[in-house]
């Protein structure tokens, strides 16, 4: 096949496309510049998002002897990404950027041009597996349930996942560093990225602080009583209970957790760890990595954050939204996060939840 | 298969001559500076390279000073230039919109470190620079003005600048031109249009990379960027480059670079493209231009798409314009006549070398259809 080879300049990237091409397909490494102004978003190594990244991306493209090229997606990425990330938390919403990066660049725009362009697919080094199946082409949990990537990518239709290679999916992350020393490819030892690749330093109340401004408002209990203020109800997140800053205590002195964020009216509602605690969820907007849930209650589980656990559920899709009961009860779930559907370690599909009860 | 080469623009392959005089001379021993015989025998080696340079550039001999590149040569004139009419009082520094970004960037430096005040002299939509703005600006303000530099032609679209008017417009002011584009590929005088300094560069003519030259008005001193030995009048010290000012020398006195034969292969690549991509916009088309450069949009498409494309096709071209971390951005130059970003950012440059034959225009007019409409369906934005 002809396949484009998303190289972030990280050590996965960099293997995934050596083995693709291995495997014999005709490869070019493309690195996704998803900043006009590489410094712009970060500064430092280790987004993927610098300047040195892109040179690191283009050595080991030179190392595995393919082609190498630099898409410009600064302005996808920050429509589709940044802004999205932003009107997110405005809404008092917790959302995933890199969701919304895989579903809006690197499987959508990066993915349809690679096809236009006359290619057959897109390699990336998620940590991810993919079966071909009677159904069709399916997405399951990596080998490695350590860095498994499934959940970031359950946003990719039936039609992605077709033109989706993840040569990664079969081996652990020790092995995967041992393999790109093996290869002569410098950045073996680099170390992984894990925050927000756009939010320099990390500090995400920092930098949405800058972006949406920091109005003072209530933080009232679930009577509506103010018992403290806050600075900005979007750096909160559900199920939050440091840095409160409450002075009026519960009557029995236990915890009080972040219960739901009211961006109209500025307001953080606190209240008791039961409280906190829901069994069902409904999301909207699902997308199906294969056959379309139905309406006849299934068993599974339901993930709902990127390293969270599987949690044991009864699910069903009514037309509009997915349903997901949980046998055991959950504490702190955010609206804005995507629900994740698994089939044992298939993706069924995922939703951005709405509503928690 | 082998590629088909048309960025001649960006560099050309070295001549076979110049690869043997460099050869030869990387064996002989000898710093031009000594003055025992070895030293004495590699300078005159020098000396001759600069007399042959001279008589093909129209400048006395001792008015070329050998550099490490052209870019080196235009930060030397504009920072030199700059620094020396600043005592006088001037400090405007007036460049033209379309300049390479070895002026620009210099003149922007002396922007935010010297104080200078630069300004920009717009292009038509043709790409040739608004004398009449120049001559309105000098009336108003030409006793301010540090100094002029505006390029001989431009290196995205080949479009060929008045600079034999502007000099005369100029006056007293000194015009620096930045002529690596035009040097060996169309008549070039540099005393005939009275400048007071002009840049060359080897690999653009077949000679070797690392080698440039700035050629200045004799008796014109200027401080200097590097200091230490005084080499090359004081205004560029460091060990003189023997192997590859001899490269040099022998390259451009070879005359390997026929125009009307480039031309007439530039016209004929035109004419097919216009035939196989009738909404294809030659940009600069109705200026005289190098023989050598053609610059085409392609509406609807993106360049970086197509310069992919082309590359697995086995045709190296250009989008023409600068690279910030490999990201394409719009060609200043396209946008200074007028393009928008978009469709500044849908144009290829394809040159033509002496080397280029009538198959490798064949060729790439055999290809060029299929990219262009694969990058059409792939320009999704």
């Amino acid at each position: 096949m002809k396949l484009i080879a998303a190289m972030s300049g990280g050590v996965d990237s960099a293997v995934a496309a050596a083995r693709a091409v291995e495997a014999g397909h005709e490869v070019i490494g493309v690195h996704l510049a998803l900043s006009a102004n590489p410094q712009k978003y970060r500064s430092g190594a280790r987004g993927c998002c610098t300047i040195e990244d892109s040179h690191d991306a283009r050595r080991a493209a030179d190392v595995i002897g393919i082609p190498f090229y630099i898409w410009d997606m600064a302005e996808e990425f920050h429509d589709g990404v940044v802004e999205d990330f932003l009107s997110e938390y405005a809404q008092g919403r917790t959302p995933n950027p890199c969701l919304r990066c895989n579903e809006k660049i690197k499987f959508a725009a990066v993915l349809d041009r690679a096809r236009a362009m006359g290619f057959d697919g897109v390699v990336t080094g998620h940590y991810a597996r993919t079966e071909i199946t009677p159904d069709g082409k399916t997405l399951h949990r990596a080998m490695d349930i350590s860095k498994d990537q499934s959940y970031v990518l359950s946003v990719l239709t039936v039609e992605q996942i077709a033109g989706a290679i993840f040569p990664l999916g079969d081996t652990t992350k020790v092995d995967i560093r041992k393999e790109a020393a093996e290869r002569g490819l410098a950045v073996a030892e680099k170390p992984d990225s894990h925050d927000i690749c756009f939010v320099p330093s990390g500090d995400n109340a920092g930098w949405l602080r800058d972006r949406l401004g920091s109005e003072i408002g209530p933080i009232v209990d679930q009577s509506g009583t103010k018992i403290g203020e806050h600075n900005g109800a979007y750096t909160y997140t559900i199920g939050q209970r440091k840095g409160l800053g409450l002075t009026v205590p519960t009557a029995d002195g236990s915890p009080r957790f972040v219960l739901k964020i009211e961006p109209v009216s500025n307001t953080v509602v606190v209240g008791s760890r039961e409280e906190l605690a829901i069994t069902s969820m409904k999301g909207e907007r699902p997308v199906w990595c294969g056959p379309a849930v139905s309406a006849t209650p299934t068993r599974g589980f339901v993930q709902i954050r990127a390293h969270g656990q599987a949690l044991a559920c009864t699910y069903s899709y009514d037309g509009t939204l997915l349903h997901a009961t949980l046998d055991e009860a959950l504490l702190g779930l955010a609206t804005g996060q995507a629900m994740v559907i698994y089939d044992g370690d298939r993706v069924v599909g995922s939703a951005t939840i709405c509503e928690t009860n | 298969m082998s590629s088909i080469y048309l960025d001649h623009a960006a560099t050309t392959p070295m001549l076979d001559c110049a690869i043997d005089a460099m050869t030869t001379a990387l064996s002989k021993l000898g710093n031009p500076s000594s003055l025992h015989t070895p030293g004495r025998s590699v300078r005159k080696d020098i000396e001759e390279a600069r007399e042959v340079i001279g008589r093909e550039v129209g400048s006395l001999a001792s008015e070329i000073i050998f550099t490490g590149s052209g870019t080196e040569a235009n930060n030397i004139a504009l920072k030199g230039l700059f620094w020396k009419r600043r005592t006088e009082g001037r400090n405007v520094v007036l460049i033209s919109a379309i300049e390479h970004h070895a002026i620009i960037d210099p003149a922007q430096w002396l922007a935010t470190h010297e104080k200078a005040e630069v300004i920009e002299i717009p292009v038509t939509v043709d790409g040739v620079i608004d004398c009449a703005f120049v001559e309105d600006f000098l009336s108003k303000r030409g006793d301010e003005v540090a100094l002029i530099a505006v390029m001989h032609s431009n290196n995205e679209t080949g479009v060929l600048q008045p600079i034999l008017e502007l000099v005369k417009l100029a006056g007293d002011i000194p015009v620096h031109c930045d002529a690596v584009q035009s040097f060996g590929k169309v008549p070039l005088s540099f005393s005939e249009l009275g400048l007071t300094s002009l840049t060359l560069s080897a690999h653009k003519i077949g000679g070797p990379l690392g080698i440039g030259a700035l050629v200045l008005k004799r008796g014109i001193e200027i401080p200097a960027l590097l200091h230490g030995g005084g080499q090359e009048r004081e205004i560029r010290s460091g060990t003189l480059n023997t192997p590859s000012i001899v490269a040099f020398a022998t390259a451009i006195a070879s005359h390997q670079y026929q125009s009307d034969a480039v031309t007439q292969l530039r016209d004929y690549f035109i004419s097919n493209v216009h035939k196989l991509l009738p909404d294809a916009i030659l940009n600069g088309a109705k200026s005289t231009r190098l023989p050598g450069i053609v610059n085409f949009t392609f509406p609807g498409t993106q360049s970086d798409t197509l310069l992919l494309l082309m590359d697995g096709a086995n045709v190296s071209c250009s989008t023409g314009s600068a690279c910030s971390a490999g990201v394409h951005e719009a060609s200043h130059v396209l946008l200074a006549m007028g393009h928008t970003e978009k469709t500044a950012q849908s144009s290829l440059r394809f040159s033509l070398g002496a080397s280029t034959t009538q198959a490798d225009i064949d060729f790439a007019l055999s290809v060029l259809p299929d990219v262009i409409a694969r990058g059409r369906a792939a320009n999704l934005s």
